[in-house]
């Protein structure tokens, strides 16, 4: 099935947009990553405001260890590259290749969860739960939404490429492959900023 | 499929330009990691210079990469993206006040 | 309103009331949408309406005893909220849905799907808000929730205001997206951005704001879910945290919250300004400058709210000036408006009348809004009737007069029947009348130094006479909304049939098809050559728009249910997470598991969605001429 597929379709460039459903989806999408912004941005002042406030809990720089955070961002700038490869095969009409990089995309990811989880499991060891300080709550929210925002991203793009099997790369499917790239893209440009303002300056202790 | 001499010039040409594409992302990419390792190392190198340096350091570090993800990973610099720019600009811009007044008035 | 085209297309075979609950409850036309929002905007506006009644009765008279202490802080905070976010908003987007598409020259929404479910998810908010009232007592903390008050010190109410508004706001998020995307990617040939009415440039300004005012709500919100829920410290002192910024936070959702209210009204203004002058608008390019400046400043003004916390002179001064800013592009508006019924051949229909009525109101509002932006008097003003009055003008005045010009404008639009002007101008006129005398008295009610949010005040300090022409004015009101609802009925039974143009003097596209308008809008998309492109059309002396494509089969999004659904399983998890609610320990288990398959249920709905993929059906061509020749 895949590799002869959609032959007849290889005049059409830019799949994701060939269509004006494609296209509101794909500016759809880029506003609602605004929104996120937005969002994120909100979260993160809201961090910055209660850093200090750890009330009888550990702070950041008696927490955090740099060779952690520097293997999780290592793995998610990896797994950037990588979507990046997938909408390059899916433009070309490769959906082998891009099925290929699309799942290391998803393994990096689980990786790094499986990172923040064991992070979150050492920090709960020693008695930084989410209720210790404002500082804790403040920390949790943040880095876990941006986790919650990784493991729908590991899910969203699982499920695209399972249906992908099937339905692979049409002028339908691809501005959906695309938009989750977009997605992921942004939880590593989120990720750029949680390990620079929340981790580095919190080692940083300024 | 047939190809006149006319499509495969044009293939010729895609192909060049995806080849092309291909260099833009893996210099981006190493252009990530060189600015995230720096980062790090002004970090490690904490004890040795002042903490406000530094810390001005990996902002503009962060930036940058973040710049080049938006422009070169998620295609900010081709056409069509006027409106995503906008409006990433316009949420920037309100994350910027934001974060400003959470930083400078919040009274306690 | 239901054609056979949509009749063929439903596939099930249920007839009678189930039928007719099914296609509204599947519905993704945005015309049908358009009419949900406005009567489940209607709906909770008359909630709202009867909860600022019961305000009214206790505040009648000095040391009443009809509505007092927890009781009046509920009442009083749901009359807030319910105006906000389940009436103002929604009815809103009720106008949008209506006239949008139309108005561009399109057949459809960018997301159909999307709006339904934004409409399912505002409807369900305002359901699962207005249950509190049968489980252990409303919100009582205010519309704006401060904290601690509201996170430690007021029970379960806040968890039914927090979670309600939590997925009401999601609702008010994605229908903004819609918008957005509709207004820039589906604009018919020819119609430029300069060319838009400007009830679309509101609209898109109005899309832009929600977009970038609502997640700090929602993250706002999720403090306040934390803090109460599962015992964050966001909020609590104790441990480091502060109220502070909960009130940030809130104001930089809350103050372009106000905007994103009033810009669609300046919008409605606009178009019924315009049409019953029989002129252009005045000073097009100055309105969406001045429309697109507000949006812009809307995000540098919150801190007015916050003048007396004491946040220092250069926050204070800085706030201040910009808050004044935004009083230069809108006395661009009021002035446009003046100039464009100058020498203009003024028809004085109710929906004009509402507009009339609102230019004054507004200016009102908007001065006493200068007032309140000067610190140092707004230490005095803080919190006294004085702002109440203040809002109200804003607000009532403001919103809920466009509003009632836009209803009365594209009812005809809408619904296809005319509404009785006779009754019209009567609601109008209490209404009006109504209005001022309820809330004029409360600028000098506030300026003698009676608080806001009290429920009583004594004998013997001269506030029983403001106060009691109050009370007079909002009956006043109360009886032009029994008007109008009598106008509805009585026009819906045997009203005058309305022609596509049918007030004869329309400007833009929307009256250049029937009415209501044919399920696939225009049968084919018109060719746009200016500004009020279909008055342009007919001085040419054509009767219709000159078509962009030739006549062929339309293609429509198939009706379906997930989005209702999706609604549904999102409110099951709210309630669990309402009734996991434990002031004293651990949350409980039973309403986390609720809440964990309500999720689940709504990640399954979304893959659903995404396997199943929409082919949509066809009206075909001889279809489509037959209902345009029915029309003629």
């Amino acid at each position: 099935m895949s590799g002869t597929e959609n032959a007849g379709l290889q005049a059409i460039p830019n799949p994701e947009k060939a269509t004006l459903e494609g296209k509101n989806k794909f500016l759809g999408f880029w506003f609602f990553l605004g929104g996120e912004t937005v969002l994120f941005g909100t979260l993160f002042a809201t961090f910055l405001a209660l850093r200090d406030k750890v009330a009888s809990g550990p702070s950041a720089h008696e927490l955090f260890s740099l060779p952690l955070t520097f293997l999780s961002t290592i793995i998610l700038l990896t797994s950037s590259l990588t979507s990046v490869f997938a909408i390059l095969a899916m433009k070309d009409y490769k959906a082998g290749a891009m099925r290929l990089w699309f799942w290391i995309t998803v393994l990096l990811g689980l990786a790094f969860l499986g990172l923040e989880i064991y992070e979150f499991h050492e920090y709960l060891g020693e008695h930084f739960g989410f209720t210790t300080s404002a500082f804790s709550s403040a920390f949790y929210t943040l880095v876990g939404t941006h986790g919650c925002h990784v493991l729908f991203g590991v899910l969203w793009i699982s499920e695209l490429m399972l249906q992908s099997y099937k339905k692979g790369i049409t002028t339908v499917t691809a501005p959906k492959y695309y938009v989750a790239a977009l997605y992921w893209h942004f939880i590593d440009v989120v990720w750029v900023f949680i390990f620079t303002v929340v981790y580095l300056l919190g080692i940083l202790g300024g | 499929m047939a190809l006149t001499s006319k499509d495969q010039v044009a293939e010729y040409v895609a192909k060049q330009r995806r080849r092309q594409e291909l260099l833009h992302y893996l210099v981006t990419f190493a252009s990530m990691i060189v600015f995230t390792v720096l980062a790090f190392i002004a970090v490690a190198l904490r004890k040795d210079i002042n903490d406000y340096l530094i810390a001005f350091f990996i902002v503009t570090m962060a930036v940058v990469q973040v710049a080049f993800q938006l422009y070169y990973f998620m295609h900010m610099k081709e056409k069509d993206h006027g409106f995503p720019a906008l409006f990433i600009y316009g949420g920037a811009l309100v994350v910027f006040v934001t974060v400003l007044a959470f930083v400078t008035m919040i009274w306690i | 309103m239901t054609t056979h085209a949509q009749s063929l297309a439903v596939s099930s075979q249920r007839k009678g009331f189930l039928h007719w609950l099914w296609t509204w409850i599947t519905t993704v036309d945005h015309k049908k949408i358009a009419i949900l929002y406005l009567f489940g905007g209607g709906l909770f506006f008359l909630i709202g309406g009867i909860e600022a009644l019961l305000i009214r009765i206790q505040l009648a008279v000095p040391n009443n005893h009809f509505l007092v202490g927890s009781e009046y802080n509920q009442v009083m905070t749901m009359h807030g909220t319910t105006m906000i976010f389940l009436a103002a908003m929604p009815l809103i987007f009720a106008m949008m849905n209506a006239v949008i598409p139309l108005q561009i020259g399109a057949r459809d929404v960018a997301f159909p799907f999307v709006n339904a479910l934004g409409f399912w998810l505002f409807f369900l908010g305002g359901i699962v808000l207005n249950t509190s009232w049968f489980f252990g007592g409303a919100p009582a903390g205010g519309w704006t929730a401060y904290t601690p008050l509201a996170t430690e010190y007021l029970g379960s109410g806040m968890d039914f205001y927090i979670l309600g508004l939590q997925l009401s706001g999601a609702g008010t998020l994605m229908g903004a997206i819609n918008f957005l995307v509709t207004i820039i990617n589906m604009r018919a040939p020819g119609m430029t951005f300069m060319r838009m009415p400007l009830f679309c440039w509101t609209s898109l300004v109005t899309s832009a704001l929600i977009l970038f005012a609502f997640p700090p709500l929602t993250v706002g919100l999720f403090f306040e879910f934390f803090d109460h829920i599962f015992h964050a410290n966001f909020f609590n002192t104790a441990n480091g945290g502060n109220g502070i910024i909960w009130e940030h936070i809130f104001w930089i959702f809350g103050h372009p919250e106000v905007y994103i209210l009033v810009l669609p009204a300046f919008g409605i203004i606009s178009e019924v300004v315009a049409t019953f002058s029989k002129k252009r608008l005045f000073g097009y390019s100055s309105m969406v400058f001045a429309t697109v400046l507000i949006g812009f400043l809307s995000f540098m003004v919150w801190v007015h709210h916050m003048f007396t916390v004491g946040l220092g002179p250069v926050a204070n001064a800085v706030f201040a000036i910009a808050t004044m800013t935004i009083a230069v592009p809108t006395g661009i508006k009021i002035f446009n408006w003046l100039f464009t019924m100058w020498g203009g051949q003024i028809h004085f229909t109710t929906a004009n009348l509402f507009a009339l009525g609102f230019i004054p109101t507004f200016v009102m509002g908007g001065v006493t809004g200068v007032m309140l932006a000067v610190p140092p008097a707004d230490a005095q003003y803080h919190d006294s009737y004085f702002v109440v009055a203040h809002f109200h003008y804003v607000i009532l005045g403001g919103v809920v007069f466009g509003l009632l010009a836009g209803v009365f404008y594209w009812w005809p639009k809408m619904f296809g029947r005319m509404l009785n002007e006779t009754l019209g101008k009567i609601t109008f006129w209490f209404f009006f009348l109504g209005f001022h005398l309820t809330f004029f008295p409360q600028h000098f009610l506030g300026l003698m130094g009676m608080p806001r949010r009290y429920f009583t005040y004594l004998p013997g300090e001269h506030f029983e006479l403001g106060n009691m022409l109050s009370s007079i004015g909002a009956f006043g009101m109360a009886v032009g909304v029994i008007v109008l609802l009598i106008n509805i009925v009585v026009t819906t039974a045997k009203g005058k049939r309305a022609k596509g143009d049918a007030w004869g003097i329309g400007r833009t596209l929307e009256w250049s098809i029937a009415s209501p308008a044919p399920e696939y809008n225009f049968a084919q998309t018109p060719l746009v050559k200016g500004i009020d492109a279909f008055w342009k059309e007919k001085m040419a002396g054509n009767k219709k728009m000159t078509p962009a494509e030739p006549l062929g089969d339309v293609h429509m999004p198939s009706p379906t249910v997930i989005p209702f659904l999706m609604s549904l399983s999102l409110t099951l998890a709210s309630f669990g997470f309402i009734f996991a609610a434990n002031q004293a320990g651990k949350p409980h288990t039973g309403g986390l598991i609720t809440a964990a398959i309500g999720i689940g249920l709504m990640l399954l709905l979304m893959l659903i969605h995404s396997i199943k993929d929409d082919h949509g059906f066809h009206i075909h061509k001889e279809e489509i001429m037959r209902i345009e020749k029915e029309a003629e």
